[in-house]
C-alpha cells in the first residue's frame, strides 16, 4: 500500500533539468529522507508535489488519485503539509495567530482553532512564545513555528524541507526528537535534510538525488554502502 | 474587548449621537459628514488593503458605480435610492470580481497597477457616455417633501449626519466581525506570506475576491449616500483617480489594517483639508495635496502603522 507515489516526475527551467523522472513512493506511517549535494532538485521535488511547481512530465498521485495538477491549497486540504527551505512565517502575526491560520482548515470555529494551535505549539515547544510577534523568533523558534503551522492542519504526510539546517547544534537534539514522535504518532514524513547523522537515525528509508536524479533508494544502511552515493555526495569518509 | 475600551467606544457612539443636537450650523455638520463619508470609504479600502494586503488604487469605480446607479434611479424615476444602495453594492461587487478574477492569480503590484487602469477606463467611459450624462453629469432631482424613502433631506443635514454615521458603524462593525473570524486570518495571512498561507490549505485567489467585494459594495454604498447628499455628481467628482488616493492615503496615515485608522485619518485630513482651502483659498490650490504627500512619507519612514501606530507605541512605551 502507498500513500504517495511519484512517478517519472520531470522538471526544467530553460535548458536546466531540476528534476529528471523521478519515481519514488511513500507508505503510510513511512518516513523517508532526501538526501543530495546542493541543487540536487530537492526542494523542486516538494514543490512539485505541493502543487507549487507543475511538473512538465510525470504524475503524484495520493491515495491512488492524481494530484499532479491541483493547486498547493487542494493538495493542502488532501492532508500534505510541508515545511519551506526559506521560512516564511506571518511576521505580522503573533505565534499563536500564525499556527492558527493552519488549524482553521479543519474548524471555522476561533475558539477551537486556538486550541488547536495552542497544543500544535506545545508540541514543538513553542507554547510559551505564544503571545510573541513571529518576527521576534529565532530561525530555530521560526523553524518550530513553521511545524506547527503544518502540524496544525492534522496531516496524513508532512514534507519537511530541512529539519535542521540553520540551527545551533543544541536545538538539533530536540528537533530530532520531534520529528521521531511525529513518526511514533502514525505520521508519514518525507524529510530533507543534510546532517547526515540525523537524517540517518531518524530514516527508514532514504532516496538520494544528484543533477535531479534518483541514483538511490534504499534503507540507510545499504545507502552508505552505495558507490553512486558515495561518489556524488557522502564522500570516502563515510565507507568506515 | 477589554472592558475600558468598550465603554470608550460606547462613550464615543453616544457622542457622535449627540453631537447635531450641539453642532447646528450647516457648515461644522458638513465638515463633520465628510469626516465620516471618508472614515467609512477608508474602512472599506482597509479591509481589502489593510487586512488582505492588496493595493487597490482604483476604488473610485465603485464609489461612482454607487453614485451613479442612485442617481439615475432618481433622475428616472426607477426606484428609492435606498433600493439603489443595494443594487449599486451588486453592481459593485460584480465589478470587483471581474476586476480581481485575472490579477488575483499574479502576485506583487500587479492588482495596484490593474486597478489604476481599470480606474482610468471608467472614468473616461463615464465622460463620454450619454446615457448616464457624460461629462455634463447628472443633477438628482429635488424631491419633496423631504422623506426617508426618497433620501432626501432639506431641511437639516442631521438626518444626512446620521446616516452617514451608520454607513461608518456599519464599515467598522464588518471589519470587526472579520478580524474575529478565520476569514479575518486568512487575509492577513494572504497579506503576510502568500505562498505559506496556500500551503496551509487557504484559497488564497478566493480570499482575495471575497475581500474585494465586501470592500466594493461597502464602497458604493458610501458613493449612493453622496449622491444623495451633493445631489449633483459627473465623472471628475466621483470617478477621479485622486479620489482613489485620498482614500488610500486617509487609511495610511490613520492605520493600515487596523480598526480604528482610517477614522482616525480621516479625523485629521479632511479638517487640514478644510483649513487649507479657507485660508489659502484658491490660491492654495493644491496645497492640501503637499501637506498630504508630506504627511504620507513622514509616516511611512517613522511609523508605517500610522497615526494608530504612533498611539499604541506610546503606550508602550508608559
Amino acid at each position: 500500500m502507498t500513500l504517495l507515489h511519484v512517478e517519472g516526475l520531470t522538471k526544467r527551467f530553460g535548458g536546466l533539468v531540476a528534476n529528471r523522472e523521478i519515481s519514488f513512493s511513500v507508505a503510510p506511517g513511512e518516513l523517508v529522507g532526501v538526501i543530495g549535494p546542493n541543487g540536487a532538485g530537492k526542494s523542486t521535488l516538494f514543490d512539485l508535489i505541493t502543487g507549487f511547481q507543475r511538473p512538465d512530465a510525470g504524475a503524484v498521485r495520493l491515495d491512488g488519485a492524481d494530484i499532479t495538477r491541483e493547486r498547493p491549497d487542494e493538495i493542502s486540504r488532501r492532508g500534505v503539509a510541508r515545511t519551506f527551505q526559506k521560512l516564511r512565517p506571518f511576521a505580522g502575526m503573533t505565534v499563536l495567530e500564525n499556527v492558527m491560520v493552519g488549524a482553521f482548515q479543519k474548524t471555522a470555529d476561533v475558539r477551537a482553532a486556538r486550541e488547536t494551535a495552542q497544543r500544535a505549539l506545545d508540541a514543538v515547544g513553542l507554547g510559551d512564545r505564544a503571545g510573541a510577534h513571529a518576527r521576534g523568533l529565532s530561525t530555530g523558534q521560526r523553524k518550530r513555528l513553521e511545524l506547527a503551522r503544518a502540524l496544525a492542519t492534522r496531516p496524513r504526510l508532512l514534507l519537511l524541507d530541512e529539519v535542521t539546517g540553520g540551527v545551533d547544534q543544541a536545538t538539533i537534539p530536540g528537533l530530532v526528537r520531534l520529528v521521531r514522535e511525529l513518526h511514533a504518532g502514525g505520521l508519514a514524513l518525507v524529510v530533507i535534510e543534510h546532517n547526515m547523522r540525523v537524517i540517518m537515525e531518524i530514516s527508514q528509508r532514504i532516496v538520494a538525488l544528484q543533477l535531479g536524479q534518483v541514483i538511490a533508494d534504499a534503507s540507510p544502511a545499504d545507502i552508505v554502502r552505495d558507490r553512486r552515493v558515495i561518489d556524488a555526495y557522502l564522500g570516502e569518509s563515510w565507507r568506515t | 474587548m477589554p472592558r475600558a475600551r468598550m465603554v470608550l467606544v460606547l462613550a464615543a457612539l453616544t457622542l457622535a449621537l449627540v453631537v447635531p443636537a450641539v453642532v447646528t450650523l450647516p457648515y461644522p455638520r458638513d465638515v463633520l459628514i465628510r469626516i465620516f463619508l471618508f472614515a467609512a470609504l477608508a474602512q472599506a479600502w482597509n479591509i481589502l488593503a489593510g487586512y488582505c494586503g492588496q493595493i487597490s488604487l482604483g476604488h473610485a469605480i465603485f464609489f461612482g458605480t454607487g453614485a451613479y446607479t442612485s442617481g439615475l434611479f432618481v433622475a428616472r424615476d426607477v426606484g428609492s435610492p435606498w433600493l439603489a444602495m443595494l443594487v449599486g453594492a451588486g453592481i459593485a461587487v460584480i465589478l470587483s470580481q471581474l476586476i480581481g478574477a485575472p490579477v488575483f492569480r499574479l502576485r506583487g503590484h500587479y492588482f495596484a497597477i490593474a486597478t489604476i487602469a481599470v480606474g482610468e477606463i471608467v472614468h473616461i467611459l463615464a465622460v463620454n457616455w450619454e446615457f448616464i450624462g457624460a461629462a455634463r453629469g447628472l443633477y438628482i432631482p429635488v424631491k419633496r417633501p423631504d422623506s426617508f424613502v426618497n433620501f432626501q433631506f432639506h431641511q437639516s443635514k442631521a438626518v444626512y449626519y446620521y446616516i452617514v454615521l451608520g454607513l461608518l458603524v456599519l464599515g467598522l462593525g464588518v471589519t470587526r466581525l472579520i478580524e474575529r473570524s478565520r476569514l479575518g486570518y486568512y487575509f492577513r495571512a494572504v497579506r503576510e506570506e502568500q505562498d505559506a498561507a496556500a500551503s496551509l490549505g487557504v484559497r488564497v485567489a478566493r480570499t482575495k475576491r471575497v475581500a474585494f467585494a465586501v470592500s466594493a459594495a461597502l464602497t458604493a454604498a458610501c458613493g449612493t449616500f453622496y449622491a444623495q447628499y451633493v445631489l449633483f455628481i459627473d465623472p471628475e467628482s466621483v470617478f477621479p483617480l485622486s479620489l482613489s488616493i485620498l482614500i488610500c492615503l486617509i487609511a495610511v496615515l490613520g492605520g493600515v489594517g487596523t480598526l480604528w485608522g482610517p477614522l482616525v485619518g480621516a479625523a485629521v485630513l479632511i479638517p487640514l483639508g478644510e483649513i487649507t482651502r479657507i485660508y489659502l483659498g484658491g490660491t492654495g490650490k493644491a496645497l492640501d495635496l503637499v501637506i498630504y504627500g508630506a504627511l504620507i512619507m513622514v509616516i511611512s519612514v517613522v511609523q508605517p502603522a500610522g497615526l494608530v501606530g504612533v498611539v499604541r507605541r506610546l503606550r508602550e512605551a508608559r
